[in-house]
């Protein structure tokens, strides 16, 4: 038997890495939107929200069980989003930034007041999946099996999502996209389409997010706004546009922001802001990103 | 019914912003044929290359590609009617590797060379395979500019000032790829300030001042109109 306070210190950083896989996923969304379409995706965290709720939804009222709402959320999610790429938020690309900030926010509002009137603002309960339920005992240490597979899940979509952009001919066209898609454009390739992808991608990853966390916190359908803020501290910390970065961030200050719930419980959800501004002042360009 | 040409302009007014840049221009290019735009800095050679491949949104006149009329169709269509296109800036992608570079365009045509017969033909493209498309020389890009295009199998080629700013060797490799071209029958039409380079691979020139063709010159005459052409370009 180890030294209890070791052990309170073991499943503290666990607790971070389940918080981090979730932001991960988050942020891995908003920065592939954000380096293709150079749009601040602040309706991410609705995505995120609306993903929960239809899990809960198919359960509650379909009887439609985890593992197939880990399909489908994703793939109505996307689908919506992808229409609302195409229809409005692709008239934004050639006007300043900030009203593709400024439309998103306001969708957030839209869906979370549709939400709350239909669903009410408190937040509702997602029973484990049965096949993840209990404990898993790794010797020193006893972890919830469900966490454990976030943890595990997050980790290989992050991997799998950073390999396929770095590695592979469709990841290619996405970086030549993000340079100078109108040369891409004249080579024969469909830019539009590119990006309706792209966005349905992200809101995708999003609403994997939201059927992840639906279990672990409550949902409700303000269960977006409070995370997105801290995962947009995490995309600027990481850097903007930096897929690796990002990651890596997302699960580093998962664990930060848990140790320092130990050393200093009150500053537990400041943590990440802190370190935001401090990367800002000391390196703009976040830990991992390019100097442009 | 004479087939339809690779490439016919008529009558073309563009635009860049609220400058007006080509006024009235037209020209053709045949199947097979190497055509030489040749003009000064600021005449509306890049701003013609540009409109041809969809890239100008303000433009008025008709521009046909094997008699299909371009202007109402997506930038990314032209591409497959069989166009490829070498920017002036080279367009090489820099976060992307030379081998990334070289099969990004797809494959419009079989046409098309494959990538080992191109690092045949540029040896120097295939020890940097690797490499970013940042970190090559000026003389590197443009090969990798032109091998792209060669890739994708494009059967009308516009290239915008290929010779610019190279040294004398890398032009003399990059007009025996155009030599080679000529050869598999591609049309070719090249934006040239450096007559020389222009006079060895071009079967027609067309003057361009103001954004007007001032002079069609075939390739027998070139020789005798040779004063004249230097002091439109102001050599």
């Amino acid at each position: 038997m180890i030294d209890p306070s070791l052990q309170a210190l073991v499943s503290q950083i666990f607790l971070g890495l389940v918080n981090g896989s979730i932001y991960a996923l988050l942020s891995v969304g908003l920065t592939v939107i954000f380096g293709l379409l150079r749009i601040v995706n602040f309706v991410h965290g609705a995505q995120y929200m609306v993903g929960a709720f239809l899990s809960y939804i198919l359960l509650i009222e379909f009887g439609i069980g985890f593992w197939w709402s880990l399909l489908l959320s994703p793939l109505i999610v996307s689908a919506v989003s992808a229409v609302i790429e195409r229809v409005m938020i692709s008239r934004l690309y050639n006007i300043d930034h900030v009203y593709g900030l400024l439309f998103t926010l306001g969708l957030t509002l839209v869906t979370e007041g549709v939400f709350r009137y239909c669903f009410g603002s408190a937040g509702r309960a997602y029973v484990v999946p049965p096949s993840l339920s209990g404990t898993v005992d790794l010797g020193f240490v006893v972890f919830p099996r469900y966490r454990l597979f976030v943890v595990l899940a997050s980790i290989i979509i992050c991997f799998a999502t950073w390999l396929v952009i770095e590695k592979t001919r469709a990841g290619s066209y996405l970086r030549a996209a993000n340079e100078n898609p109108d040369l891409l454009r004249v080579f024969g390739v469909n830019v539009p389409l590119l990006l309706t992808a792209t966005y349905g991608f992200g809101a995708a990853l999003a609403a994997v997010a939201g059927t992840l966390a639906a279990p672990i916190y409550q949902v409700g359908p303000f269960m977006g706004g409070t995370i997105l803020i801290v995962v947009f501290a995490i995309v600027v910390i990481g850097g903007m546009g930096s897929i690796k970065g990002t990651i890596v961030a997302s699960y580093l200050l998962g664990v930060t922001e848990a140790l320092t719930k130990i050393a200093f419980p009150q500053a537990s959800s400041m943590a990440v802001f802190v370190i935001m501004a401090a990367v800002l002042v000391l390196r703009p360009e976040g830990l991992f990103g390019r100097n442009e | 019914m004479t087939d339809p040409l690779p490439l016919s302009v008529e009558n073309l007014h563009g635009w860049y912003g609220d400058s007006h840049v080509l006024h009235g221009l037209s020209l053709s290019v045949a199947e097979g044929e190497t055509v030489a735009l040749l003009g000064r800095n600021g005449v509306g050679k890049t701003t013609l290359l540009r409109s041809i491949v969809g890239l100008l949104p303000k433009r008025k006149g008709a521009i046909s590609i094997w008699g299909t009329d371009v202007r109402a169709v997506p930038i990314h269509r032209i591409a497959r009617l069989g166009v490829g296109y070498v920017p002036e800036e080279r367009g090489i992608y820099t976060s992307l590797t030379v081998y990334e570079n070289l099969v990004l365009p797809p494959v419009l045509s079989d046409f098309g060379m494959s990538t080992s017969d191109i690092f045949a033909l540029f040896p120097n493209l295939e020890e940097r395979r690797n490499s970013l498309g940042g970190r090559l020389s000026g003389g590197e890009q443009q090969m990798l500019a032109i091998a792209r295009i060669l890739h994708a199998g494009a059967r009308l080629i516009l290239l915008d000032e290929p010779t610019e700013g190279l040294a004398p060797v890398i032009v003399q490799k990059i007009g025996e790829v155009i030599l080679l071209l000529k050869k598999k029958g591609v049309s070719i039409l090249i934006a040239e300030q450096n007559l020389h380079f222009a006079s060895r691979i071009a079967d027609r020139f067309y003057l361009i001042d103001a954004g007007k063709v001032t002079r069609v010159i075939g390739r027998s005459e070139f020789g005798a109109t040779r004063q004249l052409v230097e002091s439109t370009l102001g050599v």
